[in-house]
């Protein structure tokens, strides 16, 4: 049963001065509405997974481990292999986050994450099938919020993302039926970036990349994920209040924006060339 | 100012109802200058205010309310009562009790688990539960009679302009009716066929409440009751 | 037992795998206050859709601590009954429970005046009986009358639709199929009187013309629903009102 959160109260002080500084525009650590914090992604962090990636947004720090097994498909795709994510708000990331099994929050973290990758198709989940109907890859996209300062979907995302890029494989080739490990390694099918944006509404202002002091007195939070043809491939929208359909149309035309320049900030991050299979 | 409503029409929540300087009445609200309905019922105004009269809704105590609740724990200062709010109220010791008696008396040797009181709210606010009172004349633990319970929000019917239903009522059923503002009311008559005819007007009023002609169809349901009875009784 | 793609979710003459024109929505019907005990209570059947809603409050915070020293706590639970679906499910909660009971929450949230209830809950409980794709959006519309139909203070009443693209064709009112197979889903929640939205949630691709070519048709849809969602809360009274106006007494 989700229940209305019962969250601290900001101070009236705090809360008064930051509606202030957004009437002019500003916020209060200084950045535009429309401006992210400066975010670096480490890659390869934990070399015992097949890929991973830490992330620091602004003081956000998310770390994102994939783990690749071989598996059962699922009975109604036997040609594809399996893409699950899952988020864990692990208590030392944040003096709210309590021990136990993944909650809402964290449950819909994961679910809003795995959409952007699974609806774009980030991996060509085809390429990952081993023996049709038998055998496919497994990739596990674990994401661990270390640290919560805000944002945790667009962070989880992009570390997720960066993981993906980086993660190997071992190579192999099936004979007579056998899998048999190669001693080289393979990237993962990679043919889409999606990059979520996420933005808060607070009166009549829409924020991109909110601290967690904007997200303490958001009216609503809305994510929009962009692929990298510009086309949406998936939409959350939370928090208590509603939004007009001019917000929602601003926030888009903000995210096409923004999700081309993230991107292209991770691409370049990572020296990274499309490859042509 | 304009009116966008009949009156008497069921207006569901988020209606417009007017637009204008009208006084805000129950269950109606204010934005951008239109009035809107914020609960299901019928739309009533006079002269300047707009009101909402829902159908259904919570119990929420007000000062000097008289209502009837029932004992659902007895603590070592007072007695707490489910009085069908959302709000548990208490009847404290002192109500019954002379503070300077150094002596300490068992509650429940005065009132126990699931007795039924007829009580009056002394305070209530936001920061806390109701507090009652049986001090009054009249007030006090409920012995005997039925007790019938129906939505809050139709008590005013059933007690009618300057109390003309409640006092026909008393009057053909030959019954005592205790009405609680919570909804609750007591019956008492000197025979079960006297009470269960109490009990069905009741029922029959909160039901229809919202319609015209009501006083007078209760009045007719009592008398072919009663004939009936009459006939079952020589037929 | 396991549902196979069918081979076209749309035919030659443009209609869908049920018959239906793209625009045109499931046949529905809503009921109101149909249970006993609840304070509120709506059923909603939206094609195969069967789903019941009940609302109890407000009533006190147990425990205690619970409760909101300013407002009433709003409770959703989205439960699906393990007959519901193709595949007998689990009557735990799935992910997918709990992220539906919180966007649909979420969704009611904007709408209900909460704060003329401090310390106390309103619980709403939504029971999928069968499913047949839009489950949250029909939950959410139920929701919403059983709400009305408790007395609960509400800004506005929520409606609730889904639309998407299916062959690449913009659909609204997506079954299960046109969901599964579909190329997009898009859930929305909105405010009639106030054209504000309370929930969006999108998964598939669209470019940004399709998104708003679904959008608006998802808000069509709730505006016809909107009609039916009031005359479901009045129907009741009405007929009380013909009751007695035609009949007379017994």
């Amino acid at each position: 049963m989700s229940s209305t959160p019962n969250l601290t109260p900001i101070t009236k002080i705090e809360k008064k001065n930051l509606m202030e500084l957004l009437v002019n525009g500003k916020r209060i650590d200084g950045r535009g509405l429309t401006e992210y914090r400066p975010f670096t992604i480490e890659k390869n962090v934990i070399e015992k997974a097949n890929g991973s990636a830490q992330i620091k947004l602004g003081k956000t720090k998310v770390m994102v481990g994939i783990k690749v097994e071989v598996g059962e498909p699922f009975s109604d795709t036997p040609d594809e292999g399996v893409l699950m994510v899952s988020a864990e708000l692990v208590p030392l990331a944040s003096p709210t986050f309590e021990p136990g099994p993944p909650d809402e929050n964290a449950i819909e973290l994961a679910r809003v994450v795995d959409r952007g990758l699974r609806e774009s198709k980030v991996l060509d989940l085809k390429k990952l099938c081993i023996k049709e109907g038998e055998k496919v890859f497994i990739v596990f996209v674990d994401i661990y919020v270390l640290d919560y300062d805000g944002n945790l979907i667009d962070a989880s995302a992009m570390a997720a993302l960066t993981a993906l890029l980086t993660a190997k494989i071992k190579s192999y080739e099936v004979k007579n039926g056998e899998l048999i490990y190669k001693n080289e390694f393979t990237p993962l099918p990679i043919q889409n970036y999606p990059i979520p944006i996420t933005f808060v509404k607070i009166n009549d202002a829409l924020l991109v990349d909110p601290s967690i002091e904007e997200e303490r007195v958001m009216d609503a939070r809305l994510t929009l994920t962009i692929d990298k043809d510009g086309k949406l491939c998936a939409i959350q929208k939370g928090g208590l209040k509603e939004l007009t359909l001019n917000e929602i149309e601003k926030a888009v035309n903000i995210a096409i924006e923004k999700a081309s320049e993230n991107r292209n900030k991770i691409l370049e991050a990572l020296n990274w060339e499309e490859q042509k299979r | 100012m304009t009116l966008f409503i009949e009156k008497r029409s069921i207006v569901v929540p988020g209606e417009v109802l007017a637009e204008g300087k009208y006084l805000l009445g129950p269950n109606t609200y204010a934005k951008n200058g239109k009035i809107y309905a914020s609960k299901l019922g019928l739309f009533d105004f006079t002269q300047d205010k707009i009101i909402v009269v829902p159908f259904k809704g919570a119990y929420i105590p007000n000062i000097n309310d008289q209502v009837i609740g029932k004992i659902v724990e007895v603590g070592l200062f007072g007695w707490t009562v489910d009085i069908a709010s959302p709000y548990e109220a208490l009847l404290p010791a002192s109500e019954v009790q002379d503070k300077r008696s150094k002596i300490k008396v068992d509650l429940t040797k005065i009132l126990d688990l699931g007795d039924l009181i007829l009580a009056k709210v002394v305070a209530f606010d936001r920061t806390r539960d109701p507090l009652l009172t049986i001090r009054e004349e009249g007030l006090g633990r409920i012995t005997s009679g039925r007790i019938v319970e129906i939505p809050p929000t139709k008590i005013p019917r059933l007690i009618g302009k300057k109390g003309s239903m409640i006092n026909m009522l008393k009057k053909e059923t030959e019954c005592e009716i205790y009405v609680g503002q919570n909804g609750v009311v007591l019956i008492s008559g000197k025979n079960v066929f006297n009470e269960n005819l109490a009990v069905e007007a009741i029922n029959k009023i909160a039901m229809e409440a919202h319609t015209q002609g009501l006083t007078d169809r209760i009045k007719e349901m009592i008398k072919k009751r009663r004939e009936q009875y009459v006939d079952n009784k020589t037929g | 037992m396991s549902i196979t793609k069918p081979d076209r979710l749309i035919d030659e003459n443009g209609l869908r795998i049920d018959g239906r024109k793209p625009s045109e929505l499931r046949p529905l019907k809503l009921e109101v206050g149909i249970l006993d005990k609840a304070d509120g209570s709506a059923y909603v059947e939206q094609g195969k859709n069967k789903i019941l809603v009940a609302v109890y409050g407000p009533r006190e915070a147990h425990p205690r601590h619970i409760g909101l020293s300013d407002r009433a706590t709003l409770r959703c639970r989205y439960h699906m009954a393990p007959f519901s679906t193709e595949e007998r499910r689990s009557p735990a909660p799935s992910r997918r429970d709990i992220e539906l009971s919180k966007v649909i929450r979420e969704a009611l949230e904007p709408a209900v005046i909460s704060e003329m209830y401090p310390r106390t809950t309103i619980d709403v409980f939504i029971e999928v009986l069968q499913s047949d794709g839009g489950t949250r959006c029909a939950g959410i519309t139920g929701a919403s009358l059983a709400l009305a139909d408790a007395g609960i203070p509400m800004r506005d009443l929520v409606v609730a639709c889904a639309a998407g693209k299916v062959d690449g064709k913009i659909v609204v009112d997506l079954c299960d199929l046109e969901d599964k197979y579909g190329e997009a889903d898009l859930p929305i929640a909105l405010m009639p009187v106030f054209n504000a939205l309370t929930l969006i949630q999108m998964d598939g691709l669209l470019t940004l013309n399709e998104f708003y070519e679904a959008l608006n048709m998802a808000k069509e849809a709730c505006k016809i629903i909107y009609e039916k969602q009031k005359q479901a809360l009045k129907n009741k009274y009405y007929q009380i009102k013909e009751l007695i106006e035609t009949e007379g007494e017994k």
